[in-house]
């Protein structure tokens, strides 16, 4: 179940005093079971192009293919791309809208044309997996707290059982252990359920513990598109457009400048210490 | 005597049932002093639920302490006949930049608060320039706030309410909802206003890397000031931050895991600079025994 | 589809119409329709293009921004087109069934469309020229007179400003919300109209919780710069006459007596 992109252009407004081009000749390769994290700064196209991947948005030329199938064919069922690529966006829990949380994560399933039963307990397994106490099920979703108001949007993407979850900013506005909650949540179910999960984020720190490769957006196309420490080794570009590295990476470049044989390419605190420390019993 | 002085500070949230009755209080802000001078830039950190944003809607008088005292500018807050003069010394910048600005055009916004004040027309014109200049978006004047960035319209609520000349600015939360560079942009601006304009910034934040240039960084933790000091004596206390489940700059953290390994490091390290800096240090020391 | 609203979108441009009072803008608006309504030969109709075609001339904004306010009214236009072309009696020209369409049918259906084109057309130029708050502020003065009798003007004026600034920022939300409850599967487009109604119930909620959450939050920041009601409040921008307001208003004057003499005697003669 993959997705493949073949030289995607999106303008936006064309014709008018607005136009904009959003994306610009975009290829991508997005296999089955990768953790992906998406970065690029406000207005860099990030969000337009996730917007093609479950069709809510349609290209102005070139072609999205989903299992070997064009989405933009005639005849291709939109409303079952929309159930496996599941599209969670910025503050989605603002969504919110029944009065319980239960009922809430049922919409999509239900949407689906799912027995009831079926619906109940696609509901209970997607609520399960983003780790929220059963005694929350009865309560209002504006009851909660932000953090939890999130878990439960994001249950309501994945009672529809997605293939491919997709997350725009899943960390926007919430403190650091809200933050760790949800990325660590969604590592778990990457784990457990075998998704593709792709990531959008700002923060490289962020992206850089979890996700296995990165594909930078800038201007509308994709710049780079590769391992996190590869990614990383061009700190002096991503600075360019308003992007940095994790801040580790220029530790360890910094300790190289001063004749220190440490590897330059750590993106995580552990790396940099275990590099750092295994340097210095050498030495 | 200091610009903000809050006394056994507590607040209770009441639920209320549907006869009005009160079914339920949660105490937001527990036994809470706290002391600010004119001039200095205070930091509060704490994760979401732990009093800081309560805290903060009480140095203008948005809410009143059920308990305890805050003054501001030797007002005191409960004084009603000086509710207008305490909103005027003590101003505020909220979270989401959306929310807070009123004009449909950026000077008609920042000349808002002034306009409230009654000040005459002439001297509005004037602090709307000035307020502007300061926060980098003079330029941007006639512009429509919608068309603006998350930390530009950011930098048009701070000018409104530079506008109306506080000697103090609470900040809650300002760039909760900005990117990166929107963070910044709105971060350096506020350091600008204290070190030029000595305004007294009382920052509430649950970003680290934007405290380390605070005089003072003070943690919250369920309604109560679990920590204080400067950012070097607070980072020092990395595994009770961690604790607090709060962040700690990247440099900060391999510094404490080097420690713990046993590599002999001074406290406090904030920057990579100073972590390499202290790293040299240690390799000549070993090297000259 | 919601950006094309441009009621009550400013077009910044920096022209005389711009710069001039709101409330001659308001009056001009107001003279405008009067005149499309009042005076109905196709001479009056000429002159009406002319005036329009000038003052959007003069305007600065592109033509191709004002059209677009018609996109919004074209079901209602074509509503009254249908219903003046069947409805009016009088010589028939052809039958379509048993709806006959007249020669007066047309030339009413005709008339009508261009009065509704050129009102919604003659608005947007006040709307595009006029920022919100300097609307409200003319509003609020021409209203002044109503405080007297206890109609709390200014609040009027303040509520209606705040509904401008946020109307875009509904709209994006709007659409951001839709698209969230798309990807989960909810349909906005089919079923009769009551399914219609209740499929809009997920955008709905979530809409009314973003307003009123958003009204909360602004009524604390107005508080907190000292916001307490019109009283004791100075104005940055206070409304004063100048020259050209003068100028504009003789101008209106001289149009409204220029369309008056051409409905009555022809344009030429009129004009002579």
């Amino acid at each position: 179940m993959a997705i493949r992109i073949e030289h995607l252009n999106y303008i936006y407004g064309a014709g008018t005093a607005f136009e904009k081009h959003a994306l610009r000749d975009i290829n991508l390769d997005l296999p089955d079971g990768q953790f992906i994290g998406m970065i690029g700064h406000t207005g860099s196209g990030k969000s337009t192009l996730i917007q093609h991947l479950n069709g809510l948005l349609k290209g102005t030329s070139g072609a999205v293919y989903y299992n070997d199938k064009n989405i933009y064919e005639e005849g291709f069922e939109m409303k079952r791309l929309r159930s496996r690529v599941g599209l969670v966006f910025q503050y989605p829990e603002h969504q919110l809208f029944e009065a319980d949380v239960f009922t809430d994560v049922c919409f999509g399933p239900k949407n689906l044309g799912l027995s009831k039963e079926e619906t109940e307990s696609r509901a209970y397994e997607a609520l399960r997996l983003v780790g929220l106490k059963e005694k929350y099920y009865k309560v209002s979703p504006f009851e909660l707290s932000g953090g939890q108001k999130r878990r439960v949007a994001i249950a309501g993407i994945l009672a529809m059982n997605p293939e491919v979850l997709v997350l725009d900013e899943p960390t926007a506005g919430l403190d650091p252990k809200g933050r760790d909650d949800i990325l660590d949540q969604v590592a778990k179910l990457h784990e457990e359920k075998k998704i593709t999960v792709i990531l959008v984020s700002h923060s490289m720190e962020d992206v850089a513990r979890y996700v296995e490769r990165i594909i930078v957006m800038n201007k509308g196309q994709v710049m780079f598109d590769d391992a996190p420490r590869k990614v990383f080794q061009h700190y002096k570009e991503l600075e360019a457009i308003g992007l940095a590295a994790p801040q580790v990476t220029y530790l360890m470049h910094g300790l190289q400048e001063r004749g220190w044989k440490v590897p330059a390419d750590a993106t995580t605190v552990e790396e940099a210490a275990g590099a750092i420390i295994e340097y210095l019993q050498k030495s | 005597m200091g610009i903000i002085k809050a006394r056994h500070v507590a607040f209770d949230y009441l639920r209320m049932d549907e006869e009005g009755q009160v079914e339920s209080r949660s105490r937001a802000v527990d036994d809470v002093d706290l002391d600010v001078e004119a001039g200095d830039f205070v930091a509060i950190l704490g994760h979401n639920g732990s009093g800081k944003s309560t805290l903060a809607k009480h140095i203008n008088a948005i809410l009143l302490p059920t308990e305890g005292t805050v003054f501001v500018d030797g007002k005191d807050t409960q004084d009603e006949s000086k509710l207008w003069e305490i909103r005027q010394s003590a101003g505020m910048v909220f979270q989401n930049p959306d929310n807070q600005i009123i004009g449909t055009i950026v000077d008609e916004d920042v000349g808002f608060g002034p306009e409230n004040m009654g000040v005459p027309q002439d001297e509005i014109w004037q602090r709307v320039e000035e307020s502007l200049k300061a926060v980098g978006m003079w330029e941007y004047r006639s512009h429509s706030p919608n068309k603006l960035s998350g930390g530009q319209k950011q930098r048009v609520a701070i000018a409104g309410v530079v506008a109306m000349r506080p000697k103090c600015i609470v900040l809650d939360e300002p760039t909760a909802m900005l990117d990166p560079n929107g963070r910044q942009e709105v971060i350096r601006t506020v350091r600008e206003l204290n070190r030029r304009e000595h305004v007294t910034v009382l920052l509430i934040t649950h970003y680290m890397e934007e405290v380390i240039h605070a005089d003072k960084v003070i943690v919250m933790d369920q309604g109560k000031i679990v920590m204080q000091g400067t950012p070097r004596e607070v980072f020092s206390h990395v595994g009770e931050l961690k604790r607090f489940r709060l962040d700690v700059p990247q440099a900060t953290l391999v510094a404490y895991e080097l420690q713990k390994a046993g590599i002999a490091l001074p406290d406090g390290i904030l920057s990579n600079e100073e972590l390499i800096g202290a790293l040299e240090a240690y390799r000549k020391k070993r090297q000259n025994k | 589809m919601l950006r094309d609203i441009t009621l009550g979108q400013y077009y910044p441009a920096n022209s005389v119409l711009h710069k001039l009072d709101p409330r001659v803008k308001l009056a001009g608006t107001m003279v405008f329709i009067v005149s499309l309504f009042a005076f109905r030969s196709a001479e009056a109709y000429i002159g009406a293009t002319l005036f329009l075609a000038a003052v959007i001339r003069i305007s600065k904004v592109p033509l191709k921004f004002m059209l677009k306010g018609l996109k919004s009214i074209i079901f209602l236009m074509m509503l009254t087109v249908v219903f003046n072309l069947f409805l009016t009696r009088g010589t028939v020209v052809f039958r379509l069934g048993f709806l006959a369409v007249t020669e007066e049918g047309i030339e009413t259906a005709v008339f009508m469309a261009i009065r509704l084109v050129y009102l919604i057309i003659g608005s947007s130029v006040m709307t595009l020229t006029t920022t919100p708050n300097d609307l409200t502020d003319g509003l609020e003065k021409a209203m002044r007179p109503l405080g007297k009798v206890r109609v709390p003007v200014h609040e009027i004026a303040m509520m209606m400003s705040i509904a401008l600034r946020f109307i875009p920022i509904l709209l994006e939300e709007t659409d951001k919300i839709m698209k969230a409850q798309m990807a989960r599967g909810a349909d906005f487009e089919s079923g009769g109209l009551i399914q219609k109604a209740k499929n809009m119930i997920p955008l709905l909620v979530p809409l009314f919780i973003s307003a009123f959450r958003r009204a909360n939050d602004l009524a604390m920041a107005m508080e907190a710069r000292g916001y307490h009601g019109g009283e004791g409040r100075t104005k940055m921008k206070p409304l004063v006459y100048r020259g050209r307001d003068k100028i504009a208003y003789l101008l209106l004057l001289l149009y409204l007596v220029l369309m008056f003499l051409v409905n009555r005697i022809g344009f030429f003669a009129g004009l002579i």
